[in-house]
């Protein structure tokens, strides 16, 4: 419950933590707060006896607010040279231990920051922040996926310094985070070989958005039949432009040119 | 479920046209959501009345457009349809494209009364 909007349903609203801090915002962004409505059909003067209507051609994106606080977002990361990376996977990707590793391992090389994703929990959130890397929380609540005014808002308490690479964490799931542009540089789907080659296939729209492909937990593939070329293929015919990390986060495998890509961005 | 935020930006947007109407209710909302936009027509449907119930949009009737896929071929100009975002070109098999309809995600009118 938060003392400042005194909503005692935690489900329905989304919560921004700073970790290792009190600093949070409570806010509702389904929109049921602003479903006053005033009956202004009783406060007509006058009863006409025919009705009014108007048609009204909006051609509008439905979408297209989350779209706009995105590229303020976008104006806010190139104007500091922010390298913002969005993160997308499912659940057990391995996408915490892949950020760990990334922070530690860049220490002294670029200031990370992090802004975690979930809808409940914050577990994920204090592994980074035992890292050292400044983090944020976003429990979504019933979202099941971050949208740009979140990061916005997270923004304000993150505050991060320039030349410096913002990772968020999106709520682990291929399907809902595709819709949603945060005002990231680039988009990251992370897959591990524990799960199937034609998870491209079954998650086009993710692919189809994401700039890079990590491929987690190589260090498993001589324990498991899983046909890389197969994912890789899968995953090119959804987006021919797609570059590929191979990595094991577990055992460093492969990080070195994910670290060097990295580089090459703040550069 | 991402049809919920899908549900409450039409919501959002559907309010401020009828505040700028001075008032009103909502009789009919037309829509395109394109084939290949990644809403699930039935999800969005199933949680429409109860996103809806007590709002400008709790009687109106609702009309959606679902645009088939279509895509131009980057390598050799063929214009064909697809059913997913994945299909390859039936002329060359390139699998670059340009995606020319199918993403659509709009409101397109609003009857207001
Ligand atoms: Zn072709």
């Amino acid at each position: 419950m938060c003392s400042t909007c005194g909503c005692g349903s935690n489900e329905n609203g989304v919560v921004i933590k700073k970790m290792g801090t009190e600093e949070h915002i409570h806010y509702h962004s389904d929109g049921t707060q602003t479903l006053h409505s005033h009956g202004h059909k009783h406060a007509h003067p006058h009863e006409h006896s025919h009705s009014h209507t108007h048609e009204i051609k909006l051609e509008q994106d439905i979408l297209g607010k989350n779209q706009l606080t995105a590229e303020y977002n976008r104006g806010f990361f190139e104007a500091l040279n922010i390298l913002c990376i969005n993160l997308v996977s499912s659940p057990g990707s391995g996408k915490t231990t892949f950020l760990e590793r990334s922070i530690t391992d860049l220490k002294g090389v670029a200031d990370i920051y992090v802004i975690e994703g979930d809808q409940q929990t914050s577990n994920d959130a204090e592994r980074i922040n035992k890292t050292g890397a400044p983090a944020i929380q976003i429990n979504t609540g019933r979202g099941c996926h971050l949208d740009s005014e979140m990061v916005s808002k997270s923004l304000r308490l993150l505050n991060p310094k320039p030349h410096s690479i913002l990772l968020i964490e999106n709520v682990g799931n291929l399907v809902c985070p595709a819709m949603f542009d945060l005002g990231e540089a680039l988009r990251a789907v992370i897959v591990s070989v524990t799960e199937g080659e034609d998870k491209p296939l079954k998650y086009p729209d993710m692919f189809h958005t994401s700039h890079v492909c990590i491929i987690n937990k190589t260090d498993l593939l001589p324990h498991l039949k899983f046909d890389l070329e197969k994912l890789r293929d899968n995953a090119l015919k959804v987006n021919p432009k797609l570059q590929f990390f191979e990595v094991s986060a577990e055992s460093g495998q492969g990080m070195g040119e994910w670290y060097q890509f990295l580089k090459s961005k703040i550069a | 479920m991402h049809e919920l935020s899908i549900a409450t930006s039409i919501l959002k947007s559907a309010e401020r046209e009828v505040e700028n109407c001075g008032g009103g209710a909502i009789k009919e909302i037309t829509l395109s959501i394109g084939k290949l936009a990644g809403v699930e027509i039935d999800s969005l449907k199933f949680i429409w009345s109860e996103c809806m119930r007590n709002t400008v949009l709790g009687n109106a009737q609702i009309v959606i457009f679902e645009p088939e896929g279509n895509a131009r071929c980057l390598d050799c100009g063929t214009v064909f349809g697809m059913k997913k975002i994945y299909d390859s070109c039936p002329g060359c098999g390139s699998y670059f494209k340009e995606i020319l309809s199918g993403k659509e995600l709009k409101i397109n009118k609003l009857i207001i009364e």
